[in-house]
């Protein structure tokens, strides 16, 4: 699913280098490592949002850094992706903001392809579906953000610190939902540095550790 | 494709992803508006130019006035001797001698009513129309010139010619107006596209990041300011058609600017204005659209 044989991104100064791994369809991994180590680089360079600076990297099958910008695009859809700053359009409510990836990929009708009252339901936030982005709480902001990166039945869900703003229980909550995706076949990615995350996960679900340290990824031991 | 089908199938969506600033979209609608009004006014002033520039060229082309300035005691004898020549000569229609109250009408403008004109040194003038194969000028000259020496043939050409090219000029400055407000057009929404692209940067890394192409995010954009300078041009050529009502009629003489409006199809710039705007605006920034969002990594 996705193929990385010595990948490195430099943003001038060489970031991650001789990046070697491999991510099958439904796995769950935990990527770990302090900050500014490359851990959001690491998953901007697996939705295509940055290309590796050499390497191959394959997603799908597909070599990145061979496709178009419209390529990348439709890589997209099929790619959830969580920000810690979630990133929604203010001035659409949450519904809204939840049915974008339908709408931009040109799909008519949301009931063909899910139900967003359910989706909504699901998260936990169908008393909240019209209200703004800015209104919603920290947990709410990451729940939405999750309903939006699965709404297009994604194959892979990408989460960058999607717990780093809300609390303990809400993080559980969250991690829930993505351990239920992932019983569903769908592959996650977490980047975190919270070790009881890791350890809360563990207990249900069999989730690899990898730890990104002096610019390279390697699978972290059992000791999590 | 699925740009051009954003822009007129109405989808709730596209429509509200690019939020709407009440700025902006003032500025482009007011700025359309003007825009399309001043086209529209430069389209009626063109024709109306071309129409004096016919007007003088066809109406007076098949006349002439020929002067005879002889001697009182012999005015009369060189008129008859000049009408004679006149009905001899081949490619006149029809040719008339005109009277005391005519020619006092004529120099009315500058000298004022009841001239006496009687205690005057007056030439005698024949008013000449020639048929439509046209008369010999030169031959005709020489006739009157060996029989009538007193008679100058005056065919207009001498003043007609300045006039016509006077309103030529006008009807090609009309048109490079025209296009110059085109081009301004074009620069307008160059920059208007700059500027929203830039301050929405937010909501084109919110698009891309749920699967968005260029061509959907452009479309976004586009359709707003496509619609916008639609709606503004519409009003613009409105309002230039009710000023064009309001100028004076052409037969009011006293008044200025008589004769600029529109006639027939020319009322079809009316809708070819806004259409052009729509089009415009369209190709416009949906090329500076996807060539800023190329360029943002």
């Amino acid at each position: 699913m996705i193929e990385m044989e010595s990948v490195a991104y430099s943003y001038g100064e060489e970031l991650l280098s001789d990046l070697n791994i491999s991510i099958s369809q439904g796995s769950f991994y935990f990527l770990t490592g302090p900050s500014g180590s490359g851990k959001t680089t690491f998953l901007k360079m697996c939705y295509g949002s940055l290309i590796p600076t050499s390497g191959k990297l394959s997603v799908f099958g597909k070599n990145l850094p061979g496709l178009s910008r419209d390529e990348i695009a439709f890589l997209r859809r099929k790619t959830g992706v969580v920000h810690q700053d979630c990133q929604f359009l203010d001035h659409l409510n949450v519904a809204d903001n939840i049915a974008l990836p339908i709408m931009v990929s040109a799909r008519n009708s949301l009931s063909d392809n899910v139900n967003l009252k359910e989706l909504l339901n699901w998260v936990g936030l169908s008393h909240r579906s019209k209200a703004l982005p800015p209104e919603l709480s920290g947990g709410e902001r990451q729940r939405a953000a999750l309903a939006r990166a699965i709404i297009m039945s994604p194959d892979i869900i990408l989460a960058d610190e999607p717990t780093g703003n809300i609390d303990w229980e809400m993080s559980q909550r969250l991690i829930r939902l993505l351990i239920e995706l992932n019983h569903m076949g769908k592959t996650v990615v977490i980047a975190t540095h919270d070790l009881n995350l890791i350890r809360f996960t563990k207990a249900s679900v069999q989730a690899r550790v990898l730890r990104i340290s002096n610019k390279s990824v390697q699978l972290a031991g059992s000791d999590l | 494709m699925a740009s051009v089908k954003n822009i007129f199938i109405p989808d709730r969506y596209v429509n509200q992803i690019v939020p709407t600033n009440g700025f902006t979209t003032l500025l482009t609608f007011f700025t359309s508006a003007s825009m399309a009004f001043l086209i529209v006014f430069s389209v009626a002033m063109s024709f109306a130019a071309d129409r004096l520039a016919r007007s003088w060229s066809d109406s007076l082309a098949n006349s002439a006035t020929l002067r005879v300035s002889a001697p009182t005691a012999d005015l009369d004898s060189q008129t008859d001797a000049a009408l004679h020549v006149l009905s001899k000569t081949k490619g006149i229609a029809s040719f008339r001698l005109l009277k005391a109250e005519e020619q006092q009408a004529l120099l009315e403008p500058w000298f004022g009513p009841k001239v006496p004109i009687n205690n005057l040194p007056m030439p005698r003038l024949i008013s000449i129309e020639e048929d439509e194969n046209g008369y010999d000028r030169v031959g005709l000259r020489l006739r009157l010139a060996a029989e009538v020496p007193s008679a100058v043939l005056d065919d207009h050409t001498r003043w007609r010619e300045p006039l016509i090219k006077a309103a030529y000029r006008i009807w090609f400055l009309g048109w490079l107006s025209i296009g110059l407000v085109f081009f301004i057009v074009i620069a307008m929404m160059t920059l208007v596209t700059r500027a929203a692209l830039s301050s929405n940067r937010k909501v084109i890394e919110v698009l891309r990041l749920v699967g968005a192409t260029d061509q959907y995010i452009a479309a976004a954009f586009v359709r707003k300011f496509a619609y916008r300078a639609f709606f503004g041009s519409m009003l613009g050529a409105f309002m230039a058609s009710m000023t064009l009502f309001l100028l004076p009629p052409e037969a009011d003489q006293n008044a200025i600017l008589t004769g600029i409006r529109l006639e027939g199809l020319e009322w079809s710039w009316l809708i070819v204005v806004p259409l052009s705007f729509f089009v415009l605006t369209f190709l416009t920034a949906r090329i500076s659209s996807l060539s800023i969002l190329k360029s943002l990594t």
